[in-house]
């Protein structure tokens, strides 16, 4: 699992909701790869996990499993629980600020507070039901999430990171059933996590296939040249790991902490400074063997031209999560359903409205690798759109580049007396979950004396954005952007300020006084000219 | 008045200036699509040739440089006040009424006194100004190495290297419609085809 979509914050529901929607990662995503990357544990390993005694036994739970790991891999779980898929936290090495998807507030499912048990389902763990959950039990570890072999390891949301371990009928009232995952089968099938793995959870961030990132869905299981040049399965076959090279189970390349420019020479894999998870630590920044493309690095992000447009397949990503709509419910007066014409979620009477696009031209922004976050308690101002996240950076600090950004824009609740966004209870089954009640009031009740927030009573809705780089979906070269997307008066980057692009900028008065002056000489010529005629005749 | 035929143009210099002429002219037509004022070859073309282009005028101007100086012709645009406002008036005047040219040529002189100020200025002026800019406008990605990178600004480079143009461009207008007025409107053209120039 990489740390680049721990990050995303809310995951944990969303996998959940998305599952329902997109099933769980099958045997067949597995298919071996090509390259050592993919699902390799049978080939290049010299572990076969299939013939441990130890794995050989029935399973009860997840932590029994784990523990049965830990007879060997001693230091693994400790590892694991240093890491942002445990502890969803992430400090901000510059302000201090404490962020992770256990403190921010965003735009998809808003906060997991009061809702764990099924945002959880997402976590790297088990039993995180509550803001009791002890982090520093070895046991609860879930090493099966990330190295499951069989893809029918399964985390259903209500479960706060459990697995089913009986028959479940799911979603409830569904008349369809869920069955228990084989521990035993599963722990037999331990391999290093393969892009099924990684995108159990990445790929269904935000409740549905693709919502949340727009440049990770389950396309990239089986993703063609078209698609990522890198993961190309009949090409370069990528996993996730190859890029987000992980030592001590940290994963490199977050979004919380991004390289945004790099320079120099490749480096090295495995150095920790060369932050593998950059365009740059293998390309290096100065990859086109052409002197005016490669001066372009000191301003321009690899991503910008190499990745035209994010969601390049029928997937899509959600580009707008309403909140006020929630509750509104059918004529009958129960719970109303509807997708877009693609078959993508519309409208939900527990959620809201939702927007989705395919080919998704992103909106450029500066960005130096710092991105700011509203966490839980953070004052807002009402009046203009609220930025959940937004990333620093600008033409005046040599860190920052032109980065492409996918921004998800919605509308969601906050306290008019306090001012600040809400914290709602929404998963569940019992009397205060919006899902269950369509309540507002009651479920941010719930929510914000979860999280230790004073509620005034009054609340409202107000509009926020979410501005996250897009760095996956990488097009072969043929498809970058060519230069004229840009460099024109309504290109790419017409909003881009600070920088002086030609066939863009231009001096307006020095057009004008130029082709004047060019005009003038030549009606003076012409003029001239045809004095010179006239008199020529006349004296002829 | 009988027509007497002399040479003031040498090979090298008839080909200087043709070749020159075609590079100014395409360096124009591709330098304004790179500056944005239309679309003709696309952008990356646009870039690819100008570059091409001011390479090879480069190459030319060593050679022409080296020219002027081995043969002495560099002298030919020293400027003269002499016959400034005779030439003035002939333009402004004389020219409508067919006054006799008040400047006649020589081998030694083959510009006269407007020629020698204007073409003094475009060697002097202008095109220092296209040159210089230009070469910093290539090599905007060399601009930290060279330690530079604070005192320039791609803004204002772009700014006086579009100038230039502007006023090459101006330059080119005025010099093909003088080419007009000679003893015959063709005869100055003809003398840097072939080298002679008919005078009265």
């Amino acid at each position: 699992m990489n740390m680049t979509s721990i990050s995303n914050t809310m995951l944990a529901i969303c996998v959940a909701i998305a599952m329902q929607v997109a099933g769980p990662a099958t045997a067949a995503d597995k298919a071996p790869g090509t390259s050592p990357q993919a699902n390799a544990a049978g080939k290049v390993s010299t572990a076969d996990h299939g013939k441990f005694p130890e794995l050989d036994r029935p399973f009860k739970t997840g932590p029994e499993v784990t523990q049965a790991c830990l007879i060997c891999h001693t230091e693994a779980a400790q590892q694991v629980q240093h890491t942002k898929h445990w502890t969803w936290l992430s400090t901000d090495p510059k302000t201090g600020q404490v962020r992770g998807k256990k403190n921010i507030i965003n735009n998809y499912c808003t906060s997991v507070v009061s809702n764990e048990k099924d945002c959880m389902a997402c976590h790297a763990g088990y039993g995180w039901k509550d803001q009791t959950f002890d982090f520093s039990v070895q046991k609860n570890v879930d090493c099966l999430v990330c190295h499951d072999g069989t893809g029918t390891y399964r985390k259903l949301p209500g479960y706060a990171g459990h697995p089913v371990y009986k028959r479940v009928e799911f979603p409830h009232g569904s008349g369809k059933f869920v069955e228990p995952v084989d521990l035993r089968k599963v722990a037999q099938s331990i391999q290093l996590p393969s892009r099924s793995n990684c995108g159990s959870c990445h790929f269904f961030g935000g409740g549905a296939n693709g919502a949340k990132h727009g440049d990770m869905d389950s396309s990239l299981q089986h993703p063609g040249r078209y698609l990522d040049v890198h993961m190309d399965e009949k090409g370069l076959n990528f996993s996730c790991t190859t890029c987000h090279a992980t030592k001590r189970h940290e994963v490199s390349g977050s979004r919380y902490n991004m390289m945004a420019s790099r320079s120099g020479e490749a480096g090295i894999r495995g150095n920790a400074d060369a932050d593998p998870a950059s365009c740059q630590a293998c390309h290096g920044n100065k990859p086109h063997h052409q002197a005016r493309l490669d001066q372009h690095t000191e301003r321009i992000a690899c991503q910008t031209c190499h990745i035209p447009e994010f969601a390049r397949n029928d997937i899509g990503t959600e580009l707008s999560w309403d909140w006020s709509k929630a509750t509104i419910m059918g004529p009958d007066g129960k719970r109303m359903v509807r997708k877009d014409s693609a078959g993508r979620r519309a409208f939900d009477s527990q959620k809201g409205e939702w927007k989705w696009e395919s080919h998704v031209i992103p909106e450029y922004r500066w960005f130096n690798g710092t991105s700011t976050y509203k966490v839980i308690g953070d004052k807002i101002d009402p009046s203009k759109p609220v930025q959940l996240s937004v990333v620093g950076g600008g033409a005046d600090d040599p860190e920052s580049r032109i980065w492409p950004t996918k921004v998800h824009r919605g509308k969601q609740p906050y306290d008019t007396v306090n001012m600040t966004l809400t914290v709602q209870h929404t998963g569940g089954e019992d009397a205060t979950a919006l899902w269950h009640n369509y309540d507002w009031q009651k479920a941010i009740g719930t929510g914000m004396n979860a999280a230790g927030l004073p509620y005034s009573g009054k609340f409202d809705f107000v509009e926020t954005e979410l501005t996250w780089p897009i760095t996956h979906m990488v097009a072969p070269k043929q498809d970058a952007l060519s230069c004229e997307q840009c460099h024109s008066k309504n290109g790419r980057l017409k909003d881009i300020e600070g920088i002086y692009m030609p066939a863009r900028d231009g001096s307006r008065w020095l057009d004008i006084v130029g082709w004047a002056l060019a005009l003038l000489t030549l009606i003076g010529v012409v003029v001239h000219g045809a004095i010179r005629v006239v008199n020529s005749r006349k004296a002829g | 008045m009988t027509v007497e035929k002399i040479y003031v143009f040498k090979k090298f210099e008839r080909f200087w200036h043709w070749s020159q002429a075609l590079l100014i002219i395409f360096m124009l037509l591709t330098g304004f699509e790179v500056h944005g004022s239309y679309h003709l070859f696309g952008f990356a073309d646009a870039v690819g040739m100008h570059t091409v282009a001011a390479w090879t005028l480069v190459g030319l101007w060593v050679f022409a440089i080296f020219w002027h100086f081995t043969t002495g012709e560099w002298k030919q645009y020293i400027p003269t006040s002499d016959k400034v406002v005779a030439m003035m008036k002939f333009y402004s005047v004389g020219i409508f009424k067919g006054a006799p040219h008040p400047y006649r040529p020589t081998t030694l002189k083959k510009h006269n006194p407007l020629q020698r100020l204007a073409y003094l200025g475009v060697l002097l002026f202008i095109g220092p100004l296209l040159w210089f800019t230009g070469w910093f406008y290539l090599f905007f990605g060399d601009w930290k190495a060279w330690g530079v990178d604070g005192l320039l600004s791609l803004e204002w480079i772009a700014f006086f290297h579009t100038a230039g143009a502007f006023m090459m461009l101006a330059f080119l207008i005025a010099h093909i419609y003088l080419t007009t007025t000679g003893h015959t409107p063709t005869s100055h053209i003809k003398a840097m085809i072939t080298g002679w120039e008919e005078v009265d």
